[in-house]
């Protein structure tokens, strides 16, 4: 049967079509969902809080998404246990309606980074990354200002003895390399019930070789088998 | 009323724009500035008589929105 993905639109989102597109490429049944919307529709088996710039990052980026309608059906869908996907601006508006720990801060070194990064996968024990190895390096584009991930000491302690470290900023080798200040160079977590994920990486513009990279089919294709 | 809303990163959290700014006073010739702070006021207008009850709203507003408490502080002042 085909997976069934819902991918949520803020005014400001762009990368709902890339995460559509991508989802397409690996057989899915796809459905952009607006904002406004009160409710997921049946039948869905994944949700993706795509990337862009919601609101205009007004305020602080992820703020002011988490105030709109379709949220309130967003964090009823996680709590029943369905998979919900923020990648990018889908990361800090998740951080930011607190389905995820943690917070996203401006980058260190205060400019926008936007290129291909490698990321060393933490965990695969997880229905995103399980068709990945631990110790993966993949080579996935970055393209954010507020991806510094933070959360403190006692958060990031449970983050690790939960196993909900997913993915780490590292160089080709695989040694960290952090881009933009992130706690433990952390690029992407997921909740204690492991059906919540985020990541400031964009693994739906990683599908073609052409376009640089398509180590994202992997990383995706797991919600596919789980 | 006015409500004057002040939102800073909490202590301990690294204030990377108040550092970038702190860097350029003192290389600017400001050689006595020690520390710099970047935050963000939020100037609220209410149909409210009340100052506690303003501040209670305020409050919750700052919980619910205005602030991540995860990383920001806040404080709050209530204007007649």
């Amino acid at each position: 049967m085909k997976t069934t993905v819902g991918i949520i639109q803020f005014p400001g989102t762009n990368c709902e079509y890339d995460a559509q597109n991508a989802f397409k490429t690996l057989g899915c049944e796809t459905q952009i969902l607006w904002h406004k919307e009160n409710s997921i529709p049946q039948g869905t088996d994944l949700l993706i809080v795509a990337g862009g710039f919601s609101y205009g990052d007004y305020l602080r980026s992820g703020a002011i998404a988490k105030m709109s309608p379709i949220m309130k059906a967003v964090k009823e869908f996680a709590d029943n246990g369905g998979k919900v996907l923020g990648i990018c601006n889908g990361f800090q508006v998740l951080t930011e309606c607190g389905l995820l720990p943690g917070a996203l801060k401006r980058n260190e070194g205060l400019h926008f980074i936007s290129r291909h990064h490698h990321l060393k996968v933490i965990s695969k024990n997880n229905p995103f990354l399980n068709q990945c190895n631990v110790n993966d390096v993949v080579n996935i584009p970055i393209a954010h200002h507020d991806g510094n991930f933070f959360i403190d000491p006692q958060g990031l302690s449970e983050l690790y003895a939960n196993d909900q470290v997913l993915l780490k900023y590292t160089d080709a080798q695989g040694n960290i390399s952090n881009p933009n200040g992130s706690v433990d160079s952390i690029a992407g977590i997921c909740n204690l019930g492991k059906n919540v994920f985020g990541l400031m990486p964009h693994p739906e513009r990683a599908m073609e070789s052409l376009l640089g990279s398509e180590d994202g089919r992997r990383m995706l294709e797991g919600f596919l088998s789980a | 009323m006015k409500a004057i809303v002040n939102v800073f990163l909490k202590n301990g959290v690294l204030d990377s724009q108040g550092k970038a700014v702190q860097h350029a006073l003192t290389g600017h010739g400001f050689a006595n500035v020690t520390d710099v702070r970047v935050g963000k006021q939020i100037i609220i207008e209410m149909n409210e008589n009340n100052g506690e009850s303003a501040k209670a709203k305020v409050a919750q507003m700052c919980e619910d929105l205005l602030a991540n408490t995860v990383i920001e502080d806040y404080s709050i002042e209530i204007q007649a």
